[in-house]
């Protein structure tokens, strides 16, 4: 890496006298330290506020954000603790120039990531005429065999999306993975809004910036056009694994948003392939299921049967097309992260078009040429599991020792179809408001959540996860990264 | 409503009102055992410490050290601390479903019950307890009056709430009628302060302490919240909410458990409930109750799934 640049105008006052402009790019200034076009508004505020203020209105959103009870809880000790959930203070803002550009690319990828997962379960063209090897895709643990034929409503496989992107030192937005299972974290993109329309409002509508707020209804909107036809009166539920799931606070949200019952699996009853929810009124049959428990878990007759948080029959209701869920089963062959590596593929494959967001260079460790060339030079790549998330799993090369480098050696030497390898990636990186009272520079990616059904909705903006401490490259919630709120603007 | 939810509600409700009962129950014998001993002090207290769930061994330790395990012990079920770790336990699973300011209320209860109870030094952290039970208490009882929906939840609060003051009474009631010989105005006073209704009783019957009066008071009065003809007609109001957002359900059974027991109480007389088997009497209530919680249970919770296909 460059020695980081220093701002070069060392007149600019307090909050932004640290920030350091390193390789990476930057989101609000340019390489010679003037803000961009989109940020100037903000830059001003922040010039212009008393120095306390800043300190204020963060001590005031932590406290918003602990009384709504966005909290999540740390285990160890006996009563466990809860804590809010690290949120910057300032916002991420995204011209709607490149914000068009991203809709366009989720858009395009969702849709071939739907065809593909159609073809996969059904024909498997894309397999005989040799564009992706049969082999990625039956050696995947993801892959189910049990999807195989079965009809699922619209053919949508995947009606809720989380996609991570992040932006190179160009200036660009690549994908860096599709999160196709249970993508998580929308409650976060919901509330940290509400929190920053109290914090900064008038900024806020002087910059004009596009609603969000819609999503909620948006979601449900989609679930119920996957519903069974013909039924008359539809019951949606949101299924759980319960209380001590990390993501509790936000499936309540959501249930809540949405009006609907919020059940875990003990409260599902199959009899003859139909699903009932027990109520105080009787049984009561249920039409859509948006699941938030994975697939392994939710029917111990057909997946794992040692799973407690799922409804024995639940599959065959869902074959017999007697309830719906989404996403679909099975979704996660298509965010593997080697199948990943072929979405592009997918893309030119069903849609005849060249990808509008590309991804990030991959290196299959299937293959003898990229395997030899990156254990060579591990110091030098990120190296992922490819069936894991959540920042597990993973060796980020320049940071890692010798002894780290040669475990993933001997790991990628053992299963090759297990691993792959990204260069290193300087994340773009975001003014963030440190707890010592400066505006310093954090790396950050983006998430927005793409909703398929009747038609693609993308509410505009998505969550920012950033990587609060310095340096860190990491932005995983569960590995010490925060959020912040995303502003698309309205021109 | 889900089976699931109306059940932690329900529990939540028992749970909570366990540990005030119990609270009071001690707080109220606390003070007696200040006074100078006398024997016939002594059966009685063992009596109380059974009934409270401290049983055989465990009754005939030293009262300050049974007074601690009721509160604070969390190997005993039944302690203050064990019943308001349970209502908290019930609450978190349906969190959506009660108002924020029930849950904080009961939150901080906890909280506060907990770091009382693990760090017990002097005598005036037990009243320290106490009070923050009885405080707490009060206040989580209002504001879930005051901040929820009176629907079918609410309802199942309520139930909760008054079957557990009506099974706790007549075991408490048996527990000092059992060894009445030598009690004494104070231990009058002591059953009465156990359920708040010192004052109470003194509006109907001045401060002359008789023990049928205590009985009569305890178990017929109709417009005091903590006795047991009360707490009936609530259960019975509540039932019959429940009843009307769930139409279809066999409601029977449960009307004619709850109908009987609440006339066994609205149209008995002190004296000759007395003057026969008081204790059946007293047993008889606690039986009843228990056949209405299984016959909630059968009809709303836990029903074979064949009775029940599409509300």
């Amino acid at each position: 890496m460059a020695t980081p640049i220093l701002m070069p105008e060392r007149a600019i006052p307090a909050p932004f006298s640290e920030y350091e402009l390193g390789t990476a790019y930057d989101e609000m200034f340019r390489g010679n330290g003037r803000a961009r076009q989109h940020y100037k508004a903000l830059y001003s505020k922040l010039q212009s506020l008393p120095s306390d203020e800043l300190m204020r209105s963060k001590q005031e959103a932590d406290l918003s954000f602990f009384n709504q009870g966005i909290t999540f809880t740390v285990y160890g000790r006996e009563e466990g603790t809860e804590r809010i959930f690290p949120h910057d203070l300032l916002p991420r803002i995204i011209p709607a120039a490149e914000w068009d550009t991203i809709e366009k690319g989720l858009t395009q990828r969702i849709t071939a990531l739907n065809l593909f997962l159609k073809d996969i379960y059904n024909e498997r063209k894309i397999l005989s005429d040799g564009v992706i090897p049969g082999e990625v895709i039956y050696t995947c643990k993801h892959f189910r065999r049990q999807m195989r034929g079965v009809k699922v409503p619209r053919d949508v496989y995947v009606s809720v999306c989380g996609t991570d992107l992040i932006r190179l030192p160009s200036g660009e937005f690549v994908v860096l993975e599709d999160n196709l299972r249970v993508p998580s974290g929308v409650s976060y993109m919901l509330t940290s809004r509400k929190v920053m329309k109290q914090t900064f409002p008038i900024l806020f509508r002087k910059c004009g910036v596009r609603p969000i707020e819609q999503y909620s209804q948006a979601l449900l909107s989609t679930l119920r056009s996957l519903a069974p036809e013909g039924r008359s009166s539809l019951t949606i539920v949101l299924l759980t694994p319960g209380v001590y799931n990390s993501a509790y606070f936000e499936h309540t949200y959501l249930a809540r948003q949405m009006g609907i019952e919020l059940v875990e699996g003990r409260d599902l009853v199959v009899h003859d392939n139909i699903v009932y929810m027990r109520t105080t009124s009787g049984l009561q049959r249920v039409d859509v299921i948006y699941r938030r428990v994975d697939d392994d878990f939710l029917d111990p007759l057909t997946f794992r049967a040692d799973s407690e948080l799922g409804a024995p029959g639940l599959f065959n209701a869902y074959r017999a097309g007697n309830v719906v869920l989404a996403n679909a089963l099975g979704t996660g062959v298509a965010d593997d992260k080697a199948i990943y590596a072929y979405v592009p593929k997918m893309i030119q494959y069903y849609l005849g078009e060249t990808p509008i967001l590309n991804n990030v260079e991959t290196f299959l460790m299937t293959n003898e040429k990229e395997r030899d060339h990156v254990c060579a030079n591990l110091d030098k790549f990120v190296v992922k599991a490819v069936g894991e998330s959540g920042g597990y799993g993973m060796l980020i090369g320049p940071h890692s020792s010798k002894q780290q480098q040669e475990e993933f050696r001997v790991r990628i030497m053992e299963q090759p179809r297990n691993y792959i390898a990204q260069p290193t990636l300087a994340l773009s990186t975001a003014p963030c408001f440190t707890e010592d009272g400066q505006i310093e520079p954090r790396h950050v990616d983006l998430r927005p959540y793409v909703l398929f059904g009747e038609k693609v909705t993308i509410v505009p903006g998505g969550l920012t996860r950033v990587a609060l401490r310095k340096g860190s490259l990491v932005v995983n919630s569960s590995q010490g990264g925060g959020s912040k709120d995303t502003w698309v603007l309205q021109s | 409503m889900l089976s699931r939810v109306a059940d932690s509600l329900y529990w939540m409700s028992r749970y909570f009102e366990r540990a005030a009962h119990c609270s009071r129950v001690l707080e109220a014998n606390y003070s007696l055992m200040l006074n100078p001993g006398k024997l016939s002090t002594e059966q009685r207290w063992q009596n109380i410490m059974g009934h409270l769930g401290l049983d055989g061994d465990a009754s005939r330790i030293e009262p300050q050290a049974a007074i601690m395990k009721l509160m604070s012990d969390t190997q005993v079920p039944s302690s203050i601390v064990s019943c308001v770790t349970s209502a908290r336990e019930n609450a978190s699973q349906v969190r959506e479903q009660i108002s924020s300011e029930m849950w904080e209320r009961l939150n901080q209860l906890y909280h506060e019950v907990v770091q009382t109870a693990s760090n017990m030094f002097s005598d005036s952290d037990v009243m320290r307890l106490f009070m923050a039970m009885r405080e707490g208490g009060y206040k989580f009882i209002g504001v879930t009056d005051a901040s929820m929906n009176h629907g079918e939840g609410w309802h199942f609060i309520q139930f909760g709430k008054y079957i557990e003051r009506t099974s706790s009474l007549p075991l408490l009631i048996d527990a000092v009628f059992s060894a009445q010989q030598g009690a004494d105005d104070l231990d009058w006073v002591g059953l009465l302060t156990s359920c708040s209704a010192f004052e109470a009783y003194c509006k109907v019957y001045t401060a002359d302490l008789k023990p049928e009066q205590v009985a009569e008071f305890l178990l017929l009065n109709p417009e005091f919240p903590y006795t047991a003809r009360y707490s009936t007609e609530k259960m019975q109001h509540a039932l019959e909410g429940i009843r009307h957002t769930t139409p279809g359900r066999q409601f029977s059974e449960i009307e004619r458990i709850a109908g009987r027991l609440h006339a066994s109480l609205a149209y008995a007389q002190i004296d000759d409930v007395m003057s026969r088997d008081f204790e059946r009497f007293l047993a008889n209530i606690i039986e009843q109750c228990q056949s209405l919680h299984a016959a909630v249970h059968k009809a709303y919770i836990d029903y074979p799934i064949e009775s029940a296909f599409e509300a």
